[in-house]
């Protein structure tokens, strides 16, 4: 006899404690599920994952030197051991040092911005919220102005770790100022804002007193944020942390939808809220902060490409967070790579393709969500 | 379950809200929550759903004092509905149904069949079925509101402490709604504003005035004419229906002397 369904209608009172720890097999007690099924989800999130491993290949031969497909086989061959050809030494040094970090580089910096802007969407239940909403930029800004211009180590680590110490310090006052708030939304923003402020203004400070025309030109450059700083030794700090942080937002999947409720019915749900949003704010800023350190503010990445993410894949964050790491990187390793070529051989700062691509992208989908 | 309130004080930037509340909820019991606005309603309701800690008093569930609980814990007993938990999501209804299985769910994995049944079963008892898959966004205040207390319903609460629910809903969903409360067996405390609603429902009726409880008992040893003028300051008559509850016939506000 097939076993009878457990939840027929009126047999068990499934909504009673009683009914806790009965496990129900699927049926036609199990109705609403989202559209789609386990399987297709799964098939379409691989070929999105092979979306991105398709993008960081191809995007590795565009550039000012034009890189041959025989040429990347050659060069990871050679790094593999294995018995290939080696490419000249100059060639060779271009592909492996500069180029495939850079790319890798994009795609990790992209996740880490899309998901950064997602979680804090959420958090401060404000659609306009993006990972420098907090001030992280700011201060990681100030700190690498302070070792561009007053020279406190001019290497490109110098920079970074400059930025780095910058973004910490300011996440640190951020803090600070919400010590023994019930870091309610509206609390985040606006302490978030007036952080952003005071090191955006001791940035312009920094410039105006001590900056030559050179100097302020290198600066204005690492504002905007561009690719060209990436190298191995950063790239693997972010291999490491970019990672962690996704998979420690994407354990908060449910937390996340429950906050657009409010505090007190979030935490009805079981959610511890203030310490959740503590370890977000953590999250996001840790992974902002590395993210800046090393290639500068790219705006818009993390504002527009989760409402982007939001439209196709739908709001539930267990869902959005995977897709919305997967197109943040897509986006920044192509629009990295028109960077490059755009305006040969002269490079623009990647951040200012991603506002003028992110733009009309960001109208689109207001657009079709009939927001606009 | 019984929920119990010891000697409960609750303030708010140094202005008392709930002072001195000592109430027990027996197993089972429907008890209603009535008090003029700022009376405290809210502020005892959220004490007792473990979501403001009382400056001085203890919150008991079964007798054990719930101050240290996590608010996992405290979820797999009590569920709470907010009057007015206004979001502007757009996650589908089913969605925000499936957040009340939260407490039963570890992190790692999706929600699983039995949660999707549970799901089916809260909203085919509020009655939102054929919404399952609208957008939050597309509802009106009185789908929401039956949503939130079918999001409750889905946690398998013990026991269930709503903040003015009827507020958005018509007649029918209002008496509805009061006869699913009751007739659960949970242990269910209800804000409520409508007193003959309350009385028609409710087992025992507590009533707040100035963040005190001044009254509990029977509805219709709480609700006299006396009372009504003091606390609510409404010239009120009160009579028997058919059925035998007290009904509240007001004749107009008490004027100020």
């Amino acid at each position: 006899m097939p076993a009878e369904p457990v939840a027929r209608a009126g047999a068990v009172d499934l909504l009673l404690p009683a009914a806790r720890g009965r496990v129900v097999t699927e049926g036609p007690a199990t109705t609403p599920r989202s559209g789609r099924s386990a399987a297709t989800r799964a098939v379409l999130f691989l070929l999105a994952a092979l979306a991105l491993a398709g993008s960081v290949t191809a995007a590795v031969r565009i550039g000012t030197a034009d890189v041959g497909w025989t040429d990347l086989a050659r060069v990871l061959g050679t790094r593999l051991g294995l018995d290939v050809e080696p490419l000249p030494p100059l060639v060779d040094s271009l592909i492996w040092d500069l180029r495939l970090p850079r790319v890798l580089m994009a795609a990790l910096v992209g996740a880490s911005l899309a998901v950064c802007g997602t979680v804090l969407q959420a958090v401060t239940r404000n659609a306009l919220a993006d990972p420098y909403l907090l001030g992280v930029s700011s201060g990681a800004s100030t700190g690498a102005v302070a070792v561009i211009v007053l020279g406190v180590g001019a290497s490109a680590l110098g920079v970074t770790g400059g930025a780095l110490a910058g973004a910490l310090l300011s996440f640190g006052l951020l803090l600070a100022l919400l010590r023994r708030t019930g870091l309610d939304s509206a609390r985040i923003v606006l302490t978030g804002v007036v952080v952003g402020q005071l090191f955006t203004a001791l940035t312009s400070l920094v410039l105006m007193a001590s900056a030559d025309a050179d100097t302020t030109r290198a600066v204005t450059h690492w504002l905007l944020g561009s690719m060209a700083p990436a190298r191995w030794n950063t790239v693997v700090v972010c291999a490491i942390v970019t990672p962690l942080g996704l998979l420690a937002a994407w354990l908060r999947s449910n937390a996340l939808d429950g906050l657009a409720f409010g505090t007190d019915t979030a935490a009805s749900l079981g959610i511890g809220v203030r310490r959740t949003r503590m370890l977000l704010l953590v999250v996001t800023a840790t992974l902002t902060a590395v993210a800046v350190a090393t290639v500068g503010a790219i705006g818009f990445v993390g504002l527009i490409v989760p409402h982007g993410v939001r439209f196709l894949v739908g709001p539930p964050h267990r869902v959005l967070l995977p897709y919305a790491a997967l197109a943040g990187a897509v986006f920044l390793v192509w629009t990295d790579a028109l960077a490059r070529i755009a305006f040969a051989p002269r490079e623009v700062p990647v951040g200012v393709l991603t506002a003028l691509l992110g733009v009309p992208l960001f109208l689109l989908v207001l657009r079709k969500r009939g927001e606009l | 379950m019984r929920i119990t309130a010891e000697e409960l004080s609750w303030s708010v930037a140094g202005t008392p809200v709930v002072r001195d509340v000592s109430a027990d909820i027996a197993p089972g019991e429907t008890v209603g929550l009535l008090g003029p606005n700022g009376s405290g309603k809210s502020s005892l309701l959220r004490c007792l759903a473990g979501l403001r800690t009382p400056d001085t008093g203890t919150v008991r569930y079964d007798g054990e004092p719930v101050r240290d609980w996590s608010a996992r814990r405290i979820a797999r007993r009590v569920a709470f509905v907010e009057q007015d938990s206004g979001a502007d999501s757009d996650l589908r209804v089913a969605d925000v149904v499936g957040l009340g299985r939260t407490p039963f769910r570890d992190r790692w994995r999706g929600p699983d069949a039995t949660d999707r049944a549970v799901v089916a079963a809260a909203l085919e008892r509020v009655g939102l079925t054929a919404l399952a898959d609208r957008s939050w966004k597309a509802l009106s205040g009185g789908e929401r509101q039956r949503a939130h207390i079918a999001r409750a319903l889905a946690q398998q609460p013990y026991g269930l402490l709503l903040d003015e629910p009827t507020n958005h809903l018509d007649v029918k969903h209002q008496l509805e709604l009061m006869r699913l409360l009751t007739g659960t067996g949970q242990t269910v405390l209800v804000a409520l504003h409508d007193l003959s609603l309350a009385a028609r429902y409710c087992d025992r009726l507590l009533l707040l005035h100035h963040g005190r409880l001044i009254a509990s008992g029977t509805p219709a040893a709480v609700l006299t004419a006396e009372r009504l003028a003091e606390v609510f300051e409404v010239d009120a008559e009160l009579t028997t229906d058919a059925l035998g509850h007290p009904v509240v016939t007001y004749r107009g506000p008490l004027d100020a002397p």
